[in-house]
């Protein structure tokens, strides 16, 4: 293999939430992520994109702790200036702790419990201090019960930046596809997150679905400030609301640089349509058509 | 229309035939099965060899019943089955109001239990209660009590423990050997026992917590082995299975004891005739306090962060995780709580009887508390406490069953038959319930309106 | 060393007992996903069936062969085990199956209480008792072998061998192996799932019912109870070994039968199940999904 080309570098910030170093990750023979790094810049929404079987969801289970990475380092900011390196916390502390919320390709709710009642376990943490570890809370103690009213509102703030609110007292089981994928992450957001990482969150949604998540997260951006790593496979999507685009292919960065720039990337092209070299001009004039096509039936 | 009128009749003849069939299926399967059990009987004679006596008479009637439950099966109770089920979908979509005494069935329950002795004595007499408040009445609410201490395990949490029983017998033995050596009052050890067996299920569960489903049922059955082992075996501490006998009474907080010679004796003080009865209403109460408090810390741990907790864990283990959950700790304290209670639960059944033994704490016990959990429906503590009311009280109903021996003759022990038909009623009740009594789940918190959350979207846990 | 060896011995013998009822926990656990706690009692079934049609032989042909009573024994155990097995399944856990996983369960062990004292009830609570039925004994380089025990590990070898051929070279075991991975799937491609889960239960029940007659005529005695204790062991062989795997299950087994008699033999006898229990328990903390068993992968 020819040298890595010189790409546009990705305007290396001051001030990144997530900074992931040669990350590499091995499954027996496989290496499903070989040498990664890339950073998350604070407040900005990031996406990470690439074809089937490239890693973008063991780069996410590495960074929520559900794999240890068998090399390399993650190093996440907080606000406060307080570092946390990834690889080192247990899964929970991670969310805990370091203030990473997820959620999953194939959604985990919680089906058997209410919409609200997803919602609370998300802020279990808070709960279990003010309720002094269940002890006070048993006895009734009242900063339990106070915390336990802000808890609830807290629900509801992101029940109707969801558009859930109607269906708070329903099984969460009970909803439709759309309205999971919503309460998932109004749930990760109940976690009061620094860094929120979305695996697919668009997949199998209808248009009218895809807007009401584009606006939550938007809404998410905007008012929380709260940095957004995403997977997406909808280009229209990773287009839309990004800021900075990370391209895999086979455990490998290829591109990574605004979304403008990965579009036009002839190495991005190539990964996702497996063409000749030759025939990337073609391609690419291809490509520009269809996204100003998706970007109309955006607007429609 | 003409042609289709014959058609009923058409299908009746069918139906009538095909009942005719399986029936004959049936009793050609029931002699297969019965031939070798029922048809010949392995007796000792007076040489103590073993010798076979055919029965004819005795497999013929149960391949008969086999015969004509099939028969009116296929021809009555399907058919009948099916028109409930469709009436049943139909009605599905009314909203019904619930009834008075389902809205309130809890304090009618409560009122009812605990006017429950005077009205036993106001029937049978002060020594003729004995039996109802004793086999009955205190039977039932050790095992209410233990059933909904494992619900938290098993029902809230979703960690499937096969070994319930050996908390039970924790607490029993803590009580049983802490008031024989040191003297302590029950009052004392209550407390002791729960904190001891909430160690234990700690102790016991720390190690198994990564465990999943099976492997974690069969190693709190292992677990609950072990410890009926050591008790067993450990003669000098346990006396193996002699048991501990002797054990100390529990007394009315020291104010009034139940011994015979105490000068505080309760009939002695207030000038009532001496009887056992008073004990066992006392401990009835007792056991209703402990079952009632065990009720009220699951209601009340249901709406605290560490019990939604456990039913998000019993929900989706990663997404637990995922949401900053320390899982180990969630399901440690649910072992421990669980545990707990089966430790209350223990020492008061030591005082009760006076006398433990390993015999008391055998699988079977952890098998039967399960199947309350299960059958009542789980997580529901009124679906439990229905399900130990009929699962222990109809089995212990057997044994009052004497008039059966007038059409069986005076061999006939209806006791004999009393855990064949346990078991038989568990399959039964399951095939035709399998969420149990009570299927559906009260949420811990609403918004607008509290609606119950069907079965269909509770999951059962994997742990 | 000959004390060794001879300890080695019998607890192969008492360990091909209890790997012939693990292959039936194994295979249904295997192929539908439930512990069939009845199984034990199937094992307790056949040991009954052969002990009534022993007495019945003798009674009725004096002067029989033993190896024609032991045959006739068998057989007829396997017949009767298998017929209660498959009536078994269809009453209580065709019923049941696809429904919630807890339902089969409780069905087992009701199924298992209910079996243990309908033999209480009709064949008496007491010890069955016979006469020794192969009583030659070689004495090999100091140590003993029974003509029982030679039997016992011969019978075991060659119906696992036999087995082994069922399940990985015909079209029946072909149809248990897909049912096993995805039985949606299979009986999408026309495999007869039924019909598949019974006959697993009659094989099952086959073996338990070979290990119920080489109990009895190891012994000498059976007694309703008996399914209990051997059971717990069988099962616990089964998850020893890694619940799913046909050769686990054996692998187990003799585990088992070697630590009980090893154990009973160098330490104290009282406390063999503990050991046994506790052996499994170390292993599981270790190897949580047995010897042999594929580690589950935890998909996120």
């Amino acid at each position: 293999m020819a040298v890595a080309p010189v790409m546009k570098p990705a305007a290396s910030s001051a001030d990144p939430i997530l900074k992931v170093e040669h990350l590499s990750m091995r499954f027996g023979g496989l290496m499903a992520i070989n040498d990664l790094s890339f950073e998350c810049r604070r407040g900005e929404i990031t996406a990470l994109i690439g074809p089937n079987g490239a890693g973008k969801t063991t780069v996410f289970n590495c960074i929520t702790g559900f794999y240890k990475p068998t090399m390399g380092m993650m190093t996440l900011r907080q606000k406060a200036g307080k570092d946390f390196l990834l690889e080192r916390l247990a899964d929970f502390e991670i969310n805990k702790r370091a203030k990473v919320a997820r959620t999953f390709q194939n959604i985990r709710l919680f089906t058997g419990l209410t919409v609200l009642e997803n919602l609370l376990v998300a802020q279990h943490n808070t709960l279990m201090r003010a309720s002094g570890y269940t002890i006070l809370g048993l006895l009734g103690f009242p900063a339990y019960r106070k915390a336990s009213k802000e808890s609830i509102e807290l629900a509801k703030h992101w029940l109707e930046k969801a558009a859930l609110i109607e269906r708070a007292d329903d099984p969460a089981g009970d909803l439709p596809y759309g309205a999971q994928r919503r309460l998932e992450i109004a749930r990760a957001m109940c976690t009061g997150p620094e860094l929120l990482c979305l695996d697919e969150p668009a997949a199998g949604l209808n248009p009218r679905e895809s807007l009401a998540l584009n606006t939550l997260l938007q809404g998410i951006r905007g008012e929380t400030g709260t940095s957004i790593l995403l997977i997406e496979h909808d280009m229209s999507v990773v287009m839309e609301i990004s800021d900075h685009v990370v391209v895999l292919e086979y455990g490998q960065k290829i591109s990574d640089g605004t979304p403008d720039f990965v579009k036009n990337d002839p190495k991005v092209i190539a990964a996702y349509l497996g063409v000749e070299d030759d025939e990337i001009e073609e391609v690419i004039a291809e490509v520009e058509e269809v996204a100003h096509e998706v970007e109309e039936g955006g607007q429609k | 229309m003409a042609p289709v009128s014959a058609t009923p009749g058409r299908a009746e003849a069918s139906t009538m035939a095909r009942a005719l069939r399986e029936a004959v299926l049936a009793g050609i399967i029931a002699f297969g099965l019965f031939v070798l059990y029922v048809g010949l009987k392995t007796d000792q004679n007076i040489s103590n060899e073993l010798i076979l006596v055919p029965r004819p008479g005795l497999l013929a009637i149960f391949v008969g019943l086999a015969m004509v439950a099939r028969f009116l099966g296929v021809l009555y109770i399907q058919p009948a089955m099916k028109r409930r089920r469709d009436a049943k979908s139909a009605a599905a979509d009314l909203e019904l109001q619930p009834s008075y005494v389902k809205r309130n069935f809890s304090t009618i329950a409560i009122i009812a239990l605990v006017l429950y002795p005077p009205l036993m004595v106001a029937l049978f007499g002060t020594q003729g209660s004995l039996k109802w408040v004793d086999n009955f009445g205190i039977q039932i609410l050790i095992y209410v009590m233990l059933a909904w201490g494992l619900n938290i395990v098993v029902g809230l949490a979703g960690l499937l423990d096969l070994g319930y029983v050996a908390f039970y017998a924790v607490g029993a033995y803590s009580y049983a050997l802490l008031s024989t050596h040191l003297g302590l009052s029950f009052w004392v050890l209550l407390p002791m026992a729960g904190i001891l067996a909430a160690l234990w299920g700690m102790i016991l569960g720390f190690p198994v917590l990564r465990l999943r489903g099976d492997y974690l049922a069969i190693v709190t059955l292992a677990f609950g082995e072990i410890i009926r082992l050591v008790l067993i075996n450990w003669t000098e501490v346990t006396q193996g299975t002699f048991g501990i006998s002797g054990i100390a009474k529990a007394s009315i907080f020291g104010i009034y004891s139940f011994d015979v010679g105490a000068p505080n004796n309760f009939a002695k003080v207030f000038g009532l005739p001496m009887s056992a009865a008073y004990y066992k209403i006392f401990l009835f109460y007792v056991i209703l306090a402990l079952a009632l408090l065990t009720a009220f810390v699951t209601i009340r741990l249901r709406r605290m962060p560490v019990g939604r907790a456990w039913e998000a864990l019993r929900e989706d283990e990663i997404a637990c995780r995922s949401l900053g959950i320390n899982t180990v700790t969630t399901k440690l304290t649910a072992f421990a709580t669980g545990a707990m209670f089966g430790g209350f639960a223990g020492s008061f059944f030591a005082a009760r009887q006076g006398f433990v033994s390993p015999e008391s704490f055998v699988f079977l016990e952890s098998a039967v508390i399960l199947a309350i959990v299960v059958l009542g429906g789980m997580g529901s503590l009124v679906g439990i406490a229905v399900a130990a009311v009929v699962m222990v009280g109809g089995t212990e109903m057997l044994r009052e069953l004497t008039f059966l021996k007038a059409i069986f003759g005076p061999d006939f022990t209806p006791e004999l038959y009393r855990m064949l038909l346990f078991g038989l009623a568990m399959i039964v009740v399951m095939v035709l319930k399998p969420r149990g009594f009570v299927g559906s789940r009260e949420p811990s918190a609403f918004l607008h309106a509290r609606k119950s959350v069907s079965s269909s979207f509770t999951k059962e846990g994997h742990g | 060393m000959e004390y060794f060896v001879q300890q080695l011995v019998n607890g192969l013998t008492l360990g091909s007992i209890y790997g012939m009822i693990a292959i039936g926990y194994t295979m249904v656990y295997g192929i539908i996903g439930m512990i069939n706690f009845a199984h034990g009692d199937i094992f307790m079934l056949g040991g009954f069936a052969a002990l009534i049609v022993f007495l019945a032989l003798t009674s009725l042909f004096a002067g029989v062969p033993v190896v024609i009573a032991l045959l006739v024994m068998m057989i007829v155990a396997m017949i009767m085990a298998s017929l209660w097995n498959w009536t078994i399944e269809r009453v209580a856990y065709r019923p049941l199956r696809g429904s919630f996983r807890l339902a089969p369960l409780i069905t087992a062990i009701g199924m298992s209480i209910a079996l243990s004292n309908f033999i209480q009830v009709t064949q008496g609570p007491r010890n069955k008792p016979i006469p020794p039925m192969v009583s030659s004994v070689y004495n090999i380089a100091g140590i003993t072998i029974s003509l029982k025990q030679i039997l016992i590990i011969v019978i075991t070898a060659v119906l696992l061998s036999v087995f082994w051929y069922i399940v990985h070279r015909t079209p029946l075991g072909r149809a248990q192996r897909a049912t096993e991975q995805d039985r949606k799937m299979a009986a999408l491609l026309g495999i007869d799932v039924d019909r598949t889960i019974s006959v697993t239960f009659i094989m099952g029940a086959a073996l338990a019912a070979v290990a119920g007659t080489m109990y009895l005529m190891y012994y000498g005695v059976v007694v309703f109870t008996d399914g209990f204790i051997p059971g717990v062991k069988a099962f616990t062989a089964a998850v020893l070994g890694g619940i799913g795997s046909l050769p686990g299950a054996v692998l187990g087994g003799l585990l088992i039968g070697l630590i009980e008699s090893l154990w009973s033999a160098y330490f104290t006898i009282d406390y063999k199940d503990v050991a046994t229990f506790s052996i499994l328990a170390i292993v599981l903390i270790f190897k949580p999904s047995g010897i042999l068993g594929r580690p589950e992968v935890e998909k996120v």
